[in-house]
């Protein structure tokens, strides 16, 4: 098997004095599309941050490409291709749409070229460009921090609760928008709470349970009695 | 006619420069939270730079300006976030505004130092000085047009600056989210420099302009700057286009002021009260007002966990404090020579202001920066109140200025953080210039405060009057733990740290605000009126209070003993400068220094002193032991065994560096005890044996040695004894949680806990 794009190894992560991963390893290979599943507050969230570099860990490694990047910092990390959207609308609400995807340029693409592949996939923002992105609804803001990760073709995506909020029938445009990045070859790690929206993208899962992994295996082989072992407690 | 124009182009020109100071405080606010109040020090330490380029070195103008534009000021804005701001994220608001203040405090004392002000001072020209031009009928010299005309570039240039550029947008995109600006690759940390640097440029502009017009004085130039203040705080602190024009309008104010109040028909006087202080309040009035009908800020939501942490001391502490700080008072102010005591004195009534601000900014975290006007009132009262300086007119004094207090924080009760710190800055600078100069207040300059009149005890001496403020300061400093101690106390904190839920559960904010103030200003007011002698208004001006705001907050403004410590340190430093005159340039910055560290410790530092003493507090046997190693000490000066120096030295060594090792030494289970004994005693004799008055010749190298002593066997004793392994004495529930039990102290613990496992 070839070097996985991002690693981490028995990593522990705690906000002050309360750890919140326990030993965490977890790998997403090359084109791979992981999904990871677990209750509220099982660290989920957590492991994002430690993966984009926002958490230190407080111990174990961070591993992208083969290469150990512990402890290198956010912004080094997406301008070397990884794409994160956080929780919550991955948006500047104060900034314009425009101004939104200017932001996107610290990837190194241009913005004519990041405007023009946004307003094709999503004409709806095309419309919008001019008007402060926080005044927009759920889905459109969604679309704006997608439209990131669609423009700047990053080598790996996270993706934390892209779902939060939003309605079923958009969420589910969302998650084709995500299968496309995929189809690109992009390897993604996307987070999920409710697990049957996302098990038809992913190629394999993991189900992480109290800040451990508790199950991890083909997406279609994480059986109901798995998750809802996890997810009860049981 | 032609006068109104005269005074409209007068006007605006003055309103250009606040709007260029003013945009400069907004960039630094919206990108990085923090309120500069130094921001007007900036500009007037740029403007001194100019000058010495300009007219000391006769460099041409325009290499002058820019090396002090492009490159001294942004250069100086890099190194203000890099060393001092950027350790501020996650701290409360007063500990931000604090290290502001102790900015503003070094760089004032960095020019009074480098450019002492005396006559022969070489004069700043305006640009073109002399040129003039002809504009509607009337001569408008060069220097205003180019002041204009930089104001309106400075308008566009920020404005593409801002939206046009990727910079600017992210400037804009960090305030918004600041980990979501990382994750799209910008670097919020270099945002952050950038955004510091061009304020400075703006602060460097300002300053040198406002100095073409006004000259080269610290003072007015710092304070006129302060006046843009009103403009920010117009523009919500946000808007650029709303500073520009709260900035216009304030200049217009000013110069239309000027014009009418020279009119014969013009009032001088209301109601017996001198109207002559108008004219400078006008801003002030102007902030105070844009500050009362700014829309309400919103609460807080959550509890933001701060770094700073506080403990409630019990009531033995408490009390165990008081009494040793009277006792150790009492005794050594026997041997002060009169111009000591009298400095000791002055930190005492420093240290009262001081702990007026523990109920407020410590509890509440509500941030005041007018402690002295309620201490300048407090006098005031005193001296008018009848009984001549009974407890009677003591207590009522106290009594009225609480009210006062109540009174004024009734209007501004909807604002926090930065907005009512800068409302009650403007409440002192109007006090200061409105009431403080009318012959009612302080006549012409000095009033007298009586002495309080305690029967049966005589306190007509430097030495009563300083034993006198010691004990008020520590019953007043156990009322403050008493309200921390009580229901009140708990809704103080709850008001700091999370008003949203202090609400939601039903609390009354307003009446908790206005309870902290009230009470802060009482505590204030006594300040003032057991002076005890002369006072004169400046004593009580606003910028007066700054550092004593400061040094409340580098001691520790959450505790009592912080207040002591920040009030005696600023006492501390007149002896010093006193004592030392070659030390006098480092004692001018020394606030400032002390207050820009404060980012790295923003609990203030009695609170790590205190984590040192407070295993002794379990242990009688050891206080003892420590009380009567003082008291021996002591006894050795009075029975002039050893001198005055001697003792001093010997009794700080054996606080510091006795004192907080005696548990490691005494609990130590193996031989290093000894050795750490040892260490200790070689330092005490040291101390004790030296003839400091004979063998160091100067007050200097005497504190110096002080100094190292501590260091050197303070620090040797605690190496040798702390490694040691021991058995920890210390209260049962703490033990076992950040140390592993021995079984000696599984033992030990089953004993005090009378269980058997
Ligand atoms: N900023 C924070 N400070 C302290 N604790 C946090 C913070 N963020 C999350 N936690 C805690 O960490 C645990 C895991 O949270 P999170 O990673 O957000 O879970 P998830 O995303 O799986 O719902 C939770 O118990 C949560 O309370
Ligand atoms: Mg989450």
């Amino acid at each position: 098997m070839s070097t996985p794009i991002l690693e981490l190894r028995n990593v522990r992560a705690s906000y002050g004095s309360i750890e919140v991963l326990h030993g965490v390893n977890l790998t997403v290979g090359r084109g791979e599309v992981v999904a990871l599943l677990g209750p509220n507050g099982a660290g989920k969230s957590t492991l994002i941050k430690v993966a984009s570099g926002i958490l230190r860990p407080s111990a174990g490694q961070l591993m992208i490409a083969g290469r150990d990047a512990t402890g290198a910092s956010a912004n080094a990390l997406a301008r070397a291709g990884l794409c994160t959207i956080p929780e919550g609308r991955g948006i500047f609400p104060n900034l314009t749409v425009r101004e939104n995807l200017l932001m996107a340029t610290y990837s190194g693409h241009k913005l004519s070229d990041i405007e023009h592949s946004t307003y094709a996939r999503f004409p709806r923002l095309a419309e919008r460009r001019s008007q402060l992105a926080g005044t927009m609804s759920g889905g459109e803001q969604q679309m704006l921090s997608l439209a990131r990760a669609l423009a700047t073709d990053p080598v790996i995506l996270l993706l934390d609760e892209l779902s939060m909020g939003l309605a079923p029938l958009i969420v589910s445009e969302l998650y084709q928008q995500v299968a496309a990045i995929a189809a690109e070859g992009v390897s993604v790690l996307v987070v999920e709470q409710f697990a049957r929206t996302v098990l038809g993208v992913a190629d394999k899962a993991v189900v992480l349970a109290h800040g451990k992994v508790q199950a991890f295996g083909k997406a279609s082989e994480i059986g109901e009695d798995v998750l809802a072992s996890a997810y009860l407690g049981s | 006619m032609q006068e109104l124009l005269t005074f409209t182009i007068i006007g605006l020109s003055t309103g250009a420069i606040y709007a260029v100071v003013a945009s400069g405080l907004v960039v630094t606010y919206t990108t990085s939270g923090i309120f500069n109040l130094a921001h007007g020090a900036t500009g007037m330490l740029a403007a001194f730079t100019y000058w010495q380029l300009r007219f000391d070195w006769d460099l041409p103008a325009p290499l002058a300006l820019f090396i002090t534009l492009f490159i001294l000021c942004p250069l100086f804005g890099l190194l203000t976030e890099r060393i001092v701001m950027r350790g501020l994220q996650g701290t409360t608001e007063v500990v931000r505004l604090s290290v502001t203040v102790a900015l503003f405090a070094f760089m004032i004392g960095l020019a009074n130092t480098v450019w002492p002000s005396d006559g022969s001072r070489q004069a700043f020209l305006k640009f073109f000085e002399g040129n003039t031009i002809h504009v509607g009928g009337i001569n408008v010299s060069w220097h205003k047009v180019i002041t204009f005309g930089c104001a309106i570039i400075v308008a566009i240039v920020l404005r593409l600056l801002l939206f046009r550029t990727r910079m600017g947008v992210a400037m804009r995109a960090v305030v918004d989210d600041r980990s979501l600006t990382e994750l799209n690759g910008g670097r919020p940390n270099r945002v952050a420099m950038f955004a510091w640097a061009l304020s400075a440029m703006l602060a460097g502009l300002a300053g040198i302009l406002l100095a073409g017009e006004q000259q080269l004085n610290i003072e007015p130039l710092v304070l006129l700057v302060i006046n843009a203040y009103a403009a920010a705080i117009i523009g919500g602190l946000k808007s650029l286009p709303r500073t520009f024009a709260g900035a216009a309008v304030l200049g217009l104010l000013d110069a239309y002021y000027l014009q009418f109040s020279d009119n014969s028909w013009f009032p001088q006087s209301f109601m017996g009260f001198g109207l002559s202080g108008i004219r400078a309040s006008i801003p002030t009035i102007v902030l105070f007002v844009a500050l009362l009908v700014r829309p309400q800020s919103r609460l807080r939501a959550g509890t933001v966990r701060f770094r700073e942490e506080n403990k409630i001391p019990s009531w033995k502490t408490a009390v165990l404090g008081a009494v040793s700080l009277i006792v150790v008072v009492v005794g050594i102010s026997g041997m002060l020579t009169r111009s000591n005591t009298l400095f000791l004195l002055n930190g005492f009534t420093l240290a009262i202001v001081a702990l007026s601000l523990v109920p407020l900014t410590g509890y509440a975290g509500q941030m005041s920066l007018a402690p002295l006007t309620f201490a300048g009132l407090g006098a005031v009262a005193m001296s008018k109140l009848p009984g001549d300086g009974n407890l009677l007119s003591l207590l009522a004094a106290i009594t009225i200025v609480a009210i006062v207090g109540a009174a004024v924080a009734l209007p501004a009760i909807r604002l926090s953080g930065i907005y009512l710190a800068l409302s009650t800055a403007a409440f002192a600078v109007l006090v200061t210039k409105l009431i403080f100069n009318q012959r009612q207040t302080f006549m012409s300059g000095n009033i007298s405060v009586p002495i309080l009149d305690i029967p049966f005890i005589d306190i007509n001496s430097p030495r009563g009057r300083l034993i006198l403020s010691a004990t008020a300061f520590s019953l007043l400093g156990l009322g403050v733990i008493a309200i921390r101690r009580s229901r009140l106390g708990r809704r103080l904190i709850a008001l700091k740290d999370s008003p949203v839920a202090a609400a939601t559960l039903g609390m009354n904010l307003t009446q908790t605000k206005l309870a902290a103030f009230a009470i802060s200003a009482g505590i204030a007011a006594c300040a003032g009126a057991l002076a005890g002698d002369k006072v004169s208004p400046q004593q009580y001006d606003f910028t007066q209070s700054l550092p004593i705001v400061l040094l409340a907050v580098v001691g520790g403004v959450g505790t009592v003993g912080g207040a002591l410590f920040g009030g005696l340190l600023l006492g501390g430093n007149a002896v010093l400068a006193n004592a030392v005159p070659s030390l006098k340039n480092i004692t001018k910055i020394m606030p400032g220094l002390t207050g820009i560290t404060l980012g790295r410790n923003p609990s203030g530092a009695t609170s790590q002193i205190s984590e040192k003493f407070r295993p002794l507090l379990n242990r009688w046997g050891i206080i003892s032991f420590s009380a009567l190693g003082g008291v021996g000490i002591w006894a050795l000066d009075a029975s002039r065994i050893i001198s005055h120096w001697a003792f001093f030295i010997g009794g700080v060594f054996w606080f510091l560096a006795v004192m907080p090792n005696l548990i490691a030494i005494v609990d130590g289970t193996s031989q290093r005890r000894w050795w750490a004994s040892a260490i200790a005693l070689t330092g005490l004799a040291v101390s004790l044996g030296v003839d400091w008055d004979q063998a160091v010749d100067s007050t200097g190298k005497r504190l110096l040695s002080l100094i190292l002593l501590v260091a050197i066997f303070g620090v040797g004793t605690q190496r040798v004894a702390e490694n040691a392994p021991r058995i920890h004495h210390s209260s049962p529930d703490l033990l076992g949680l950040d140390v592993a039990l021995s079984p000696d102290e599984l033992d030990n613990v089953e004993r005090e806990l009378g269980v058997t496992i």
